[in-house]
This record gives structure tokens, C-alpha cells and sequence, in this order.
């Protein structure tokens, strides 16, 4: 054809057009269409890295729930405060704190049925390959022999000090992994290419080995198992998931009550006293640190090194019910130094302030040493306030546990200061996050922990001479990034940790050069088989069904800012205004406008109908129309937080409540959260739920209601285990 | 009087741009100071709905750089280019029958399909030349498996369906 053609673009002469011209059209239209699907992939990163730390931030909100229970509620019944204490202790029924009484595997009977592995101790490479087979086979390690391999994991960690040291000159290479959230195919994958530890084969895990994955449990036997079998070659690093609060909310709780039902409490019980006895970092060579989150303005090794870390059953503490004391819990919870805080009224505290970085170190001993006085006098007394026995080796009950017991029954247990200055070491060693900018501020994002720049992470590392800082706690769409310079490094080993292609993982291996070499993988096949089309639109596909679910969660918040545009009350708004609205109630900080065309999809003249399109959102939702529509949107907005409270109710870890308990909750949290709800709403509520167990509700039952529909990857499907009579 | 109200509009508009311009800038600001990698610019660029070829956009970075290049582009000296080029409607995207008729420029047999070495032969020795990863990533998705053929007017209706 000859016909030519002139338009804006210049596309004049096509019939000219030669092979070079065609060649160069065709290239940059490709070149858009990559460029399309690149700017859709970094949306979708941020979505879901921005969803998952507001969710951390939800956390904040739990507490608040706990403390507003604690200065508002006047339990006006036995019933009541039993429910409520219920809720605030650990464990209520357990009054032998003895651990070998406590969680004994002796009555853990094996019957003759079970099929699955057995262990001897000491335990022998045999064993810890024997449990990777059985693994693989889908078997699960009776409870038993796991309640066993947690007692002989517990003492083998009490021997060691916070501070782990290593050196390249025994086993030449070391790999460092990051977190792994119960994904065992990651973990297979790792030791596939790198090789099993053994004593030519070192490893350091940087925590988090638990929560979100479905195979926390044999992560960490597996993990646990090789840390007794190579003592010297392999070091594990405590994660802030490391940690039975976080745990509740994250999943491994509900993994562990799922596999091992009646033994299940027991377990978990154990993995309290297991996980706070994890040292807290790792040094290689004294050059390399290796810890989970990161560090802070007030990250002292020395200090670290002298605290008693296992007195730390869970970071997340709850708030005192007197005045003074919580005005100073919630300064350290917000991660501020405990510089500039009223002296406690306990007499034995000197006059000076904690100032870890000032004082000199030989004061800095006699510090410690008073310290750990102190909190040993504290703890006395805090036990023997709750009426507890004092037996011989009682040194298990923690600093933590015992003040969350005591904080609803009596008044004046406190902390001393001291404590909470280690408390902060720990939690900013686990939970902070590096920034770009300079300086040190608090991690509200995550609610605990900071995010500490360039000149932090310098300081720190000239301070002891090191000369790099490895750390996890991010996922990285590579698996592993440097940052200040390089002098920090994230690993993350767990792929796929969104969703199918998400991201890849990481492993990281350092000679006695200490130069890092990195290993990247994804382990998923699927994964491979598709296009980067494909695989981009899948990932995408999930984040904007998550970011549908918030937006639905806040209908009524967007629609008084969508009204606050609508002047004139048309029922539309500019596109722009729709942007600028959303972030305005979501606080999310994404890019809304380049996000619009996957969540607006009918405009008319650049017009949105906001009502409409809040009505598409709701439609994707179980129709549930007997239920006020506020109700609703509190229960999407809080469902992680009503998981955890359940949970933390349901003592007997039986997934059951009963309907008076249920009731409760509710009147607890609708009051706390301001929403109207009459008794009638509550019941309408539970009749949602198609339940007759002997009033009880199912609350994973309800709490699925309440999901969207999710479509299953059939490669995700765990198959449950066989029962083996465990 | 309906001055005005167009110049309220016009402005209107511009600011709508702007903020445009401003969120797709900040995807790539990993720093968080108003800074990208002058190698993300393209994607930027692109992704807010122009089409330059690579000489194309070689010329509009020329006039965001720092005199003494540092490797990053500052959003202050990008905002008023990437408007203006809006503004004026440049680079607009390439029409669907545009695009197939330069794949049957290529198609010297005119038989409807290019073979795989065909493509690969053009879109890496010819014009603007591919990398190896673009080359490999455009096979993956134009490529028949079975007749190891290019299709081109299938595998354009494909990609349009994407965008959209």
C-alpha cells in the first residue's frame, strides 16, 4: 500500500518507511510496554510493603486496646474480671512454673502407630538428615520427640553468650540466611545449592524462622536439630518473630495448635523459654555483625553482651495501669531513650540517668552489676506479690511475665529503669529498619525499634571496629540490598514471600576475606514458567485484591472525604480530588494516581461516581447484609487484632470460644472503638456464622467469613500431614 | 469573565499534571530526596503515557542533567520538561495499525508471520538496537512455540489487550 500518512507524530511516508525506521518503531513501542510493566511492578512492591507495615502498625493499636481495658474497665462481675485478667495473663492454669514438670515429653506417649522419625539424643547427623527426608516425605516429628528436642535446644542455648563469635579461620566459608517465615521449600532450596551444615560448612540464621509460611514447625526442628548436631557450625540469631506475642498474630501459634492439637499448649509453652534464650547477634571475625533488625543511636555491644536476654519472653509488653509508670511504658514502647524519665519510687536507684554511651567501663561493670541486682530484687518481689513459691531453679518466670501477671492484680510492680534501658537494646537490635537520611528517629511504622541512617550505622561501626553490619527484617525484591555505603547489608531468604513471584531469596557467603558472595534463588516452578507479563500481573493481582479489602475497610472515612470535595453535591469528583482523598484516610504513601487505572475503572469525562464505585468494592465482600455496614468495616479493618484477642482468649488453644465470650469482646471492643452496637447486633453477628457447637463459635470460622475470597495456588497447598498418632 | 474560568481550568490542569508527573517520580525515589537514577528516567518517562525512541529521550535527558553529571536527575529540573512534553502532547504512543504495518515492513514475504531468527536478526542489528534480555523477554511472549513463528498481528491484538 502506498498511501502515506501525516499525523502528530511525525509518521509521515510510511510508504518509504524502510527497514530501519520500522525497526525503530517497533523497538520503542516494546521498550513503552517494558517500561508500563516495570512502573506496575515497583506499584505493586510498594503496595504490599506498605500494607504489611500497617499492619505491623496494628499492633500499636492492640496495645492501645489493653491499656484502655486496663484504665477504663471496672469488671463489674467475677465473671468479668476473670475474662478480663484472662485476657491480659499469660497462662492462667499453670501454676507449677517448674519447666521439665511443665512441658514434660516423658507422658508424651509414641504409639506403636507412629511412622514418623525417631530421636535419640544426643542427637547425630543421621538424625537431622533423617528428619529432611521425613520432610519431604510430608511426615510430621511426633510430639515427643519435639517437646524433647526443645528442652536439649534450651539448654544447649543457655551456654551460649548474646553475642555469638565466629571465625573463619575453623570452617573457610560462612552463609548467612535471612528470615525464612516458615518456608521450608526455601530452606531445601538453600541447602540444595549451598550444602548441608556440617563442619566444613558453617551457617549463620538471622532470625525470624516462624509466622505467615505454613511450615514454621519444620523449619525450625530442622534448625534446632542441626544447631545440637553442629554446635560450633551452626548459630542462630533470635528474629522479633521470635516471639510467642508476635507469633499469636502471625500464624505459627495456629500452625502448631493445628498439627500437634493436644500437645500443641505444651509446645508452645516450651517455645517461650526456647526462644528468649536465642542469642541476639552474630560477630564474625570481630568485623561482621550480624543482627535481625538492625541498631540505634543507643545499640551498646558491651551492654548488650551483660544483659540477661532470656528475662525477654516477648518484646511486646503491656502497658501498667498507674499513671507514672505507663507515661514512662509508653516512651520506651515508642522506642524513645529512657534518658529524661522520672526515678522510679523503688529507693535503691541512683541519682544519675542510664547513660550507657557516657559512662566509663568500669563504672559500666558495676553498672550492670547493680542492674542485674536490681531487676533480681524486682523480680522477687513481683513473685512473691503473685504468691508464688519460691523454687529452686525458678529462674524461668521473666522480668515480662511476671509483670504482665501482676499487672491486673496489684498496682505497684514496676519496672526499674534499667530494665527497660536493656529492653530497648533488644528491641532495637530486633526490630529497627535503616533510612537514608541521617539521624535516628522512632519506628512508628513498625511501632517499636528505629530507623537509624547512615551515621548511625558509622558510628556504630567504628566504634567496635567492624567493618560491615548484616541484618534481615525487609524483603528485598532481589533476596538481598546494600545500603550507607554498603556497609549494610539486608539478606532475606524467604521467595515468593508476597506472592507467586513476588520476589526472589537470598543467601550470603563470606570468606576469611569477607568479601560477600551472593546466591539467589525462587522456589517456586511455576514461577519460572511464566512470562515476566505473567508473573507481574499475578503478583499485581494480589496486592490490588489487598488494597481493595483496605479501601472497602474505610468506606465511610472516604466517603466524608470524597463528600468534603463534592460541593455541590453531584455524586462525582476529579479523578485528582480521588487521589488526593484516598491517601488523605488511607495514609498508605502510594503513588494513587499511577495506581488508578487497576482500581477506578468507569469514569466519565475524567469524573469519578464515588458512590458507585464504593458499592464495586463492597460487591466483592460475602453479601452480608444483615449486618450493619459499620460493623462491618470495623471487622475488615481490624481482623488481625480481633485474630490475636481471640486467640489470646481461647487458653486452652481449643479454636472455640464460648458465645458469652464472644459477646464480650465485642461490648469490649465496640466501646473501645466507639461504634454503636446493641446486643441484637452482636447476635446477629454470631447467627452469621452457621454454628452448633454446643454454643461455642468456631473463630477461625468467623474470621474466614470475613476474607475475601482468595484463589488457591495449588502448589501452596500444604498436604496435611498423615496422622501418624502423633 | 470566561477567561478567567479557562485560565482557572488551564491551570487546573496543569497542576493535574503535575502531581502526575511528581507520583510516577517518586516510585523511583528510593531515597526519598527528590532524586532518581538517571537510568530510571526512561521507565518514567514512558510509563507516563510518551513514546521516544532512544535518541528521543537521550535529548530530553540532556536537558535535565547537571551540568557535571552525578548519575541522578533532580525532580525540580524534571517537573517543568516532563510537563511541558505533556502539555504539547509529544511522543504519543504508536497506533495499533502503525505498528503492524512495520512488522509487515519486516515481513518481506508478506506471509503474515516472521520467523524467530528473523525478528531476533532485525531487532538486534537493526534501528535501535535490543539488548540480549530484550530480545530473550519479547521471544518469551511473541513466539509460537509450535511453528517457532512470530505472528505479528496476534501478538500485537495480545499485547493491546494487556495494556488495557
Amino acid at each position: 500500500c502506498g498511501t502515506s500518512t501525516k499525523g502528530q507524530n511525525g509518521f509521515v511516508h510510511l510508504s518509504a518507511l524502510g527497514t530501519f525506521k520500522a525497526a525503530v518503531l517497533i523497538q520503542r513501542w516494546y521498550r513503552r510496554y517494558v517500561a508500563r510493566l516495570e512502573m506496575r511492578r515497583r506499584c505493586t512492591w510498594r503496595i504490599f510493603q506498605s500494607i504489611e507495615y500497617s499492619c505491623e502498625q496494628d499492633q500499636i493499636k492492640l496495645h492501645n486496646f489493653f491499656s484502655y481495658l486496663m484504665d477504663h474497665f471496672t469488671p463489674s462481675s467475677s465473671k468479668e474480671r476473670d475474662f478480663i485478667s484472662r485476657m491480659l495473663t499469660e497462662e492462667e492454669s499453670y501454676k507449677d512454673t517448674e519447666l521439665e514438670k511443665l512441658c514434660d515429653y516423658e507422658s508424651v506417649e509414641v504409639l506403636d502407630s507412629y511412622t514418623g522419625p525417631h530421636l535419640s539424643f544426643p542427637l547425630l547427623p543421621d538424625h537431622a538428615t533423617a528428619l529432611l527426608e521425613a520432610f519431604k516425605q510430608k511426615q510430621q516429628l511426633h510430639a515427643h520427640y519435639v517437646l524433647k528436642l526443645l528442652h536439649e535446644t534450651r539448654r544447649h542455648l543457655m551456654q551460649l553468650p548474646n553475642i555469638n563469635h565466629v571465625s573463619t579461620c575453623y570452617s573457610e566459608e560462612i552463609t548467612i540466611c535471612g528470615d525464612l517465615h516458615g518456608r521450608l521449600d526455601d530452606l531445601f532450596l538453600i541447602f540444595y545449592k549451598n550444602g548441608l551444615p556440617s563442619p566444613e560448612k558453617s551457617y549463620v540464621f538471622n532470625g525470624d524462622f516462624v509466622d505467615r509460611g505454613k511450615q514454621s514447625v519444620e523449619i525450625l526442628i530442622i534448625l534446632f536439630a542441626f544447631l545440637l548436631v553442629y554446635p560450633k557450625e551452626v548459630h542462630l540469631n533470635r528474629g522479633n518473630h521470635e516471639d510467642h506475642m508476635v507469633n499469636l498474630r502471625y500464624g505459627f501459634t495456629k500452625e502448631v495448635m493445628q498439627k500437634y492439637k493436644v500437645h500443641g499448649k505444651k509446645i508452645l509453652k516450651m517455645l517461650q523459654n526456647v526462644f528468649c534464650w536465642l542469642p541476639l547477634a552474630t560477630l564474625i571475625d570481630q568485623k561482621v555483625l550480624i543482627v535481625h533488625g538492625g541498631v540505634s543511636d543507643m545499640t551498646d555491644l558491651e551492654l548488650l553482651a551483660k544483659i540477661q536476654r532470656h528475662k525477654f519472653v516477648s518484646v511486646l509488653r503491656g502497658k501498667k495501669r498507674k499513671e507514672k509508670s505507663r507515661h514512662m511504658d509508653s516512651k520506651v514502647i515508642n522506642g524513645e531513650s529512657p534518658v529524661g524519665v522520672d526515678p522510679p519510687r523503688s529507693s535503691s536507684f541512683p541519682g544519675s540517668c542510664l547513660q550507657p554511651g557516657l559512662a566509663s567501663m568500669a563504672s559500666r561493670t558495676e553498672l550492670s552489676q547493680w542492674v542485674r541486682q536490681t531487676v533480681e530484687e524486682e523480680l522477687e518481689k513481683c513473685r512473691r506479690q503473685v504468691g508464688f513459691s519460691e523454687t529452686p531453679g525458678d529462674k524461668e518466670l521473666t522480668c515480662v511475665s511476671s509483670v504482665t501477671m501482676t499487672e491486673s492484680e496489684l498496682e505497684s510492680c514496676e519496672t526499674s529503669e534499667s530494665s527497660q534501658g536493656e529492653w530497648k537494646q533488644i528491641v532495637d537490635l530486633l526490630w529497627s529498619d535503616p533510612m537514608p537520611q541521617e539521624g535516628c528517629k522512632m519506628n512508628t511504622v513498625r511501632g517499636g525499634g528505629c530507623y537509624f541512617g547512615p551515621d548511625v550505622t558509622e558510628n556504630i561501626l567504628q566504634k567496635h571496629s567492624l567493618q560491615l553490619l548484616i541484618r534481615s527484617h525487609e524483603c528485598k525484591q532481589e533476596g538481598y540490598e546494600f545500603c550507607h555505603n554498603r556497609k549494610v547489608l539486608t539478606i532475606f531468604s524467604a521467595s515468593n514471600y508476597y506472592e507467586i513471584g513476588s520476589n526472589r531469596g537470598a543467601y550470603v557467603k563470606l570468606g576469611p576475606d569477607l568479601v560477600p558472595h551472593f546466591v539467589q534463588y525462587q522456589a517456586n516452578k511455576t514461577a519460572h514458567t511464566l512470562t515476566l507479563r505473567q508473573r507481574i500481573s499475578r503478583v499485581e493481582e494480589s496486592a490490588f485484591r489487598a488494597l481493595r479489602e483496605k479501601l472497602f475497610a474505610h468506606t465511610s472515612d472516604l466517603i466524608c472525604a470524597f463528600k468534603g470535595y463534592d460541593q455541590e453535591e453531584t455524586g462525582t469528583i476529579t479523578l485528582s480530588d480521588w487521589a488526593t482523598a484516598v491517601e488523605s484516610v488511607l495514609h498508605l504513601g502510594l503513588p494513587w494516581r499511577m495506581l488508578r487505572p487497576q482500581l477506578v475503572h468507569s469514569t466519565a469525562g475524567g469524573l469519578l461516581e464515588y458512590k458507585s464505585w464504593l458499592d464495586y468494592l463492597a460487591v466483592e465482600q460475602r453479601s452480608k447484609e444483615h449486618i450493619q455496614s459499620s460493623l462491618l468495616e470495623t471487622i475488615y479493618r481490624n481482623r488481625s487484632n480481633l485474630e490475636t484477642i481471640f486467640r489470646i482468649i481461647d487458653s486452652d488453644h481449643s479454636g472455640l470460644i464460648s458465645f458469652e465470650e464472644f459477646h464480650q469482646t465485642w461490648t469490649l471492643f465496640s466501646s473501645h472503638m466507639n461504634i454503636e452496637l446493641t446486643d441484637d447486633g452482636i447476635s446477629d453477628l454470631a447467627r452469621s456464622i452457621d454454628f452448633n457447637k454446643d454454643g461455642n463459635i468456631d473463630f477461625n470460622e468467623f474470621l474466614e467469613a470475613f476474607r475475601l475470597i482468595e484463589h488457591t495456588h495449588c502448589d501452596d497447598k500444604a498436604a496435611l500431614p498423615t496422622s501418624d498418632g502423633c | 469573565m470566561a477567561e478567567e474560568k479557562e485560565g482557572a481550568a488551564a491551570e487546573a490542569i496543569i497542576a493535574d499534571i503535575q502531581k502526575k508527573i511528581t507520583d510516577a517520580f517518586e516510585v523511583f525515589d528510593h531515597e526519598c530526596n527528590k532524586t532518581v537514577d538517571v537510568r530510571e528516567i526512561g521507565t518514567i518517562i514512558r510509563s507516563l503515557g510518551c513514546c521516544p525512541s532512544e535518541s528521543e529521550l537521550h535529548d530530553l535527558l540532556a536537558e535535565v542533567e547537571e551540568e557535571e553529571p552525578t548519575g541522578y536527575i533532580r525532580l525540580e529540573k524534571f517537573l517543568p520538561m516532563m510537563t511541558k512534553v505533556l502539555m504539547e502532547r509529544r511522543y504519543r504512543p504508536i497506533p495499533e495499525d502503525i505498528l503492524l504495518r512495520a512488522f509487515e515492513v519486516l515481513d518481506e514475504n508478506k506471509c503474515g508471520h516472521l520467523t524467530k531468527e528473523e525478528l531476533v536478526k532485525y531487532m538486534t542489528e537493526e534501528g535501535e538496537p535490543f539488548t540480549q534480555e530484550e530480545m530473550e523477554e519479547m521471544l518469551s511472549a511473541a513466539v509460537d512455540p509450535e511453528t517457532n513463528t512470530v505472528r505479528y498481528r496476534d501478538y500485537i491484538t495480545m499485547m493491546v489487550v494487556d495494556e488495557n
